[in-house]
């Protein structure tokens, strides 16, 4: 729907009419506005739902501006100042005190982590509800498993910059993991830290990557999932395809422009969410030692484990699948097809658009089977994300790995009762 | 049509208003960015005054503290120091100190508020160096035979009498800096500030 | 139905998660309360500041506290010479570091960083400050009840005087210190109170922007609602 032939703006004398006219011959304004906004005809029956993409997008600016200030005062130096502290740890609390309102800027930065993977939680289940990765919006929802997985690694580099307790052991850990590949893991893990331990050298590449490299592909992919949005139109929570039934002016007859319509809906949701969000930074900017987790207070020490790690908790569901996996397999050990069971996790997100096979998109059309399913594994991603809180224990450990099987089950039967669950036929009309 | 307006009016007024207040929000919400850009504490605390006691400081001493990252001295100037000054003066660039190197009220023949006590920022107005103490009258120290004691800069070899005057004919353009500074008591000098109502 | 679902797989994993947690005393001060975080600047300054750095606090920051910089020139600076100056020690971390094995951490952020699941940081330094007792076999001569083998003495026994572990392992006080036990714990409170503000010296103000912040944002919501309604009249 986007940039289709839409006129460019004729003049109509005026000094603003000539001006617009003059940029139109030169840059498709008027029709990148009409494309995008005012003539993008977007169904007229969004729920709630269908908040989270926009808001993401809010979160991203967020994160760039606080972002861009942060680094004004934050220091990648592991080495010790005259008090015996690293001074990237210093400079965060030199943020945090000296700098005007630097305290600020920063728990917004630190809150608007957790609120970004939140928010992209939700916006992704929308899309397991209802559909929205499927046919023909399958390539929107590739490019969004790419900003997923961008967004964990930037979460991930970002997360070593405080050089706290935490910061030092969970990048410890995690590179580590690539040390589980056979012949190359060793090799493989010096490179990325560019050190025998986590250094001053990792801190400085993970900010690199962290403020520029992550971001550029991060904004790049964002465009790229819009713009393919744009192309195909957006889904709905009835799964109709709107641009099949068109008045005679070629307007889908379920479809309004979206904006003003869902600028000013979008509008109430954004400012709703900045009332969730600005509680949580005020009054708990820690979220009760998940948000910043407590031993994180402390300076890296490289000498010292702290008694309990645990990735943020953004990272704990996919961390339990690892920690899952306890069994040697074809003669590589556990820690290797933890480390593959773990990416496979998030990289089976993408293959959902041929995963399914129902003939209905949207849940509300959906059988018993798929719904008792799409259940099963929120439960279990929810049950993950906990354990991968907590120490190891017994019973932690089987059942992880119950929630992992039920993880995985979501995907990999999907083929099979997508296909022989029930459903009602979809309307060719959306629903109020 | 003016029903059509009555609609129009009213989304109108709605839409201004909304922009309105949503602007007060983002106007505000710049403000910590903004300020954020402003000197930190650490910068503050940096640049602050220097209080310095100079009670145990002995005629024909001198001490250095630091200011701004820049070293400035207090010399305890004894007689025989002060009495070389006037006696330079044909010798001195700016012997009455007329260029505007020190506040008003170090504006006279010692350069200070008390004459024994010379505050002046140790960095030569030349080219930045900090110039060397040569205290000792005559060739001492490495200086000419008729010299009757002061500064030397090491670099280009601009000298100073004990008053911080710069030689005619020498690299330095001027006098060395007094910076601001008061006695906050009789033995206490604060150093980066004028005093207050003064 | 989901919820009770959830609740239902919930149950069982909080009960086996909670084990191996330590009895915390809960800090009975609030960092509100100006003159006892007057005293507890005190306190720190005299028996903590020795060892430990506050490096990240600098001493004119508290004038929040309520005091005046000369106050604070007079009696809580010794180890500068500026009121910009952060609270150093007068020993540098490489020496402490040959006298003890280990450098004594920095103390500014540790109430945020004690914290756990068994109590906030307050509670772990007010139970922790209370809870040292005699102990011959540690080269220090001291121990603590949930901090065992710790490396620290005990700084304040002259206020609190000794306590030993009798036969029950409980803490008893066997030569009395200057100060009665409820106005030694008064004390520690105190101190606590002072590190607690320490951690995070904007805490109240960040509080109060929060509400004005809030209270903006439900009006902002008034108006953004009434546009959504306002315009979406038009669909059907």
């Amino acid at each position: 729907m986007a940039n289709t032939n839409f006129e460019k703006y004729k003049s109509d004398g005026s000094l603003q009419g000539n001006v617009l006219e003059w940029v139109d011959a030169r840059f498709p304004l008027t029709a990148s506005i009409k494309g995008h906004l005012t003539e993008y005809y977007a169904p007229k029956n969004f729920n709630f739902w269908y908040f989270f993409g926009s808001l993401a997008l809010l979160v991203l600016v967020i994160q760039i501006v606080t972002g861009i200030f942060l680094v004004m005062h934050y220091k990648p130096d592991a080495s010790l100042n005259a008090d015996g502290v690293p001074v990237a740890f210093a400079s965060v609390e030199y943020i945090m005190r000296d700098v005007p309102w630097g305290w600020m800027i920063r728990y917004m930065h630190s809150t608007g982590a957790s609120a970004f993977f939140i928010v992209v939680y939700l916006h992704m289940f929308r899309g397991l509800m209802y559909g929205s990765y499927r046919k023909p919006r399958e390539l929107t929802w590739l490019f969004g498993v790419g900003i997923f997985l961008c967004l964990m690694g930037e979460a991930f580099f970002g997360y070593l910059l405080p050089w706290g307790q935490m910061s030092f052991w969970g990048a410890q850990v995690i590179v580590n993991l690539f040390s589980a590949i056979p012949f190359v893991g060793e090799p493989l893990s010096i490179w990325l830290r560019g050190d025998f331990v986590i250094g001053d050298a990792t801190l400085n590449r993970f900010f690199s990557f962290h403020v520029i490299a992550f971001p550029l592909v991060i904004i790049g992919l964002i465009a790229a999932h819009i713009l393919a949005l744009h192309e195909t139109g957006s889904n709905n929570p009835d799964g109709v395809e709107i641009k099949a039934k068109k008045d005679d002016k070629g307007i889908p007859l379920d479809g309004i422009p979206f904006h003003p319509y869902y600028t000013v809906k979008d509008i109430v949701g954004v400012v709703v969410f900045l009332m969730v969000f600005s509680a949580i930074m005020f009054f708990s900017p820690e979220g009760g030692g998940y948000f910043l987790e407590r031993p994180n207070f402390y300076p890296a020490d490289p000498l010292k484990t702290p008694p309990h790690i645990a990735p943020v908790w953004y990272f704990t569901p996919f961390y339990s699948i690892l920690r899952a996996v306890v069994w040697p397999i074809f003669g590589i050990d556990a820690k290797f097809w933890g480390v593959v069971a773990m990416g496979a996790s998030v990289v089976i997100f993408a293959f959902l658009p041929w995963l399914d096979r129902s003939p209905v998109k949207s849940i509300r059309y959906r059988g018993p089977i798929y719904k008792a399913f799409l259940t099963l594994f929120v439960i279990s991603f929810f049950i993950l994300g906990y354990l991968g809180t907590q120490s190891p224990s017994y019973w932690g450990e089987k059942i992880s790995q119950l929630c992992s099987l039920i993880y995985f089950g979501f995907f990999l039967l999907m083929p099979w009762y997508s296909k022989v669950d029930k459903y009602r036929p979809a309307p060719d009309r959306v629903t109020k | 049509m003016s029903n059509e307006c009555k609609v129009d009016c009213g989304r109108r007024r709605l839409v201004v208003a909304t922009a309105a207040v949503g602007g007060v929000g983002a106007v505000a919400a710049l403000v910590p960015f903004v300020s954020s850009m402003l000197p930190s504490e650490r910068a503050k605390a940096a640049g602050a005054p220097v209080e310095v006691d100079i009670s145990k400081l002995e005629p024909g001493q001198m001490m250095t503290v630091e200011w701004r990252g820049k070293p400035v001295w207090i010399l305890h100037r004894n007689q025989e120091m002060l009495e070389t000054l006037p006696k330079l003066d044909g010798e001195m660039a700016d012997p009455k100190s007329d260029k505007k190197m020190q506040p008003d009220y170090a504006k006279n023949g010692t350069r200070s508020i008390k004459p024994e006590i010379l505050v002046t920022v140790g960095i030569c107005t030349h080219l930045g160096c900090s110039p060397s103490s040569k205290f000792k009258k005559g060739a001492d120290e490495g200086m000419s035979a008729d010299w009757l004691g002061g500064f030397l800069c090491p670099c280009h070899g601009s000298t100073f009498d004990f008053a911080g005057r710069v030689y005619k004919a020498k690299p330095a353009p001027d006098n060395l800096e007094v910076p601001p500074h008061y006695y906050v008591a009789d033995n206490r000098i604060l150093i980066g500030e004028d005093k207050k109502g003064a | 139905m989901k919820k009770i679902l959830i609740a239902l797989l919930f149950a069982p994993l909080m009960a086996f998660a909670a084990g191996g947690s330590v009895h915390l005393d809960k800090w009975p001060g609030s960092v509100s309360d100006k003159p006892a975080l007057q005293n507890g600047a005190k306190l720190f300054v005299n028996y903590c500041l020795n060892c430990h750095g506050a490096s990240y606090l600098r001493y004119n920051k508290l004038t929040e506290l309520g005091l005046t910089e000369q106050q604070i020139k007079d009696n809580l600076m010794f180890t500068a010479e500026k009121i910009g100056e952060p609270m150093r020690i007068a020993a540098r971390a490489g020496e402490q570091k040959q006298w003890f094995g280990a450098a004594p951490p920095d103390l500014t952020v540790i109430a945020r960083a004690r914290g756990s699941a068994d109590g906030s940081g307050a509670d772990w330094l007010y139970t922790y400050l209370r809870q040292f007792y005699r102990d011959e076999t540690r080269p220090t001569g001291w121990n603590n009840v949930i901090f065992e083998n710790v490396g620290m003495p005990h700084i304040l026994w002259e206020l609190q005087g000794e306590q030993v572990l009798n036969k029950d392992r409980k803490l008893e006080l066997a030569v009395p210190g200057k100060l009665p036990p409820k106005e030694y714990d008064q004390a520690v409170s105190d101190l606590v109170g002072f590190m607690v503000w320490m951690g995070e010296p904007m805490q109240e103000q960040r509080k109060q922007l929060g509400w004005i912040v809030l209270a903006f944002l439900a009006v902002l919501f008034v108006f953004a609602y009434k546009l959504k309604k306002e315009y979406w009249k038009d669909i059907k």
